[in-house]
């Protein structure tokens, strides 16, 4: 019987090696190859009418370019520009590496806290780049709140800058812990179902209400797959904003 | 008491935090389904909102899941 855990181990595709780091091509790299690739062909193929009044399939990529693009625009202003290419990105990949982690048998690559973590630091480190470069110091006085009491001012800042060390922590757990239990859940109905079919009898029976289960959880998934998706996007307009109007 | 019996303990105390985020998913949706009833109109603005809200809130019941993971997996 496979463990609820098992979908989450790393399967060694091709094994390749360069200068002794270990760079084999592994189903966690085929799945944000496919990511990649899917996001790709989807937007690409979709837009081939370039049609004024869009037809179906131009109109949900327009709609998914104007939804972040919303996005930006309402959380970071004008100064935003530059970096939707970027936030659009983010936004797809880890829409299509979520989604694709529901189809049975695969993986999902957003579920390993190491790729969360390096997107959640790529972006505050870049963010906190950012801002150093645009407000030189006067970017820390970011970490005063305005209209604070002269002598609370040193706590103050001190509580400011462990949570704004947090935000790259809160940022990867969040979504590394949302698709960990998600699937982690669906695994265990799936191997309940499985169980109560095989006792026979007036359990196999019973064995539907599990499987009404695993229905419902992964209609709950596909929504939990794109909210995270939204959060993590809409969370990195605010850092930027944060990081270019300071307050 | 032996390690085993300490870390299972140690998380069935860690998921309780869970009880403070019922409580404020909750509140989240009351607040949501309050101001959708006295002005339907702001329905667009005010979800988009609750939804941020709930997965921040979400996360936090996560975090402890993750404490209690880490309890009885990693040490």
């Amino acid at each position: 019987m496979h463990s609820p855990v098992e979908q989450f181990t790393i399967k060694t595709l091709f094994a390749l090696n360069l200068l002794g780091f270990d760079i084999s091509f592994t189903n966690s790299s085929l799945f944000m190859l496919l990511a990649v690739v899917l996001s790709t062909l989807f937007l690409v193929l979709a837009m081939r009418p370039a049609a004024l009044v869009p037809g179906r399939l131009q109109g949900a990529a327009e709609m998914m370019y104007e939804f972040v693009a919303d996005m930006v625009r309402a959380n970071v202003g004008s100064e935003g520009r530059p970096y939707f290419p970027f936030v659009f990105t983010l936004f797809v990949f880890i829409l299509f590496s979520n989604m694709l982690g529901l189809i049975p048998y695969s993986y999902t690559t957003t579920s390993q806290i190491v790729v969360t973590f390096v997107l959640a630091a790529v972006i505050f480190i870049g963010v906190t780049l950012i801002g150093l470069i645009k407000h030189g110091l006067h970017f820390f006085s970011f970490f005063v709140p305005s209209g604070a009491p002269k002598a609370l001012i040193p706590f103050l800042v001190v509580i400011e800058v462990i949570s704004y060390f947090v935000r790259p922590v809160s940022l990867s757990v969040r979504l590394f812990a949302n698709m960990l239990a998600g699937h982690t859940m669906l695994k265990v109905f799936a191997g309940l179902a499985v169980m109560l079919t095989g006792a026979g009898g007036i359990f196999a029976v019973g064995s539907v209400l599990p499987l009404a289960a695993i229905i419902g959880l992964t209609g709950l998934e596909m929504l939990v797959a794109a909210l995270q998706a939204y959060v993590f996007t809409i969370l990195t307009c605010m850092y930027l904003n944060d990081a270019l109007h300071l307050h | 008491m032996e390690a085993e019996a300490a870390k299972l303990i140690g998380a069935g105390i860690a998921v309780i935090a869970l009880a403070g985020v019922g409580v404020g998913i909750g509140n989240i949706f009351a607040a949501l389904i309050n101001s959708i009833a006295r002005n339907p109109a702001a329905r667009g603005e005010v979800f988009g909102i609750g939804i941020l809200g709930f997965a921040l809130t979400e996360a936090i019941a996560l975090f402890a899941l993750v404490v209690a993971l880490l309890l009885l997996f990693v040490f």
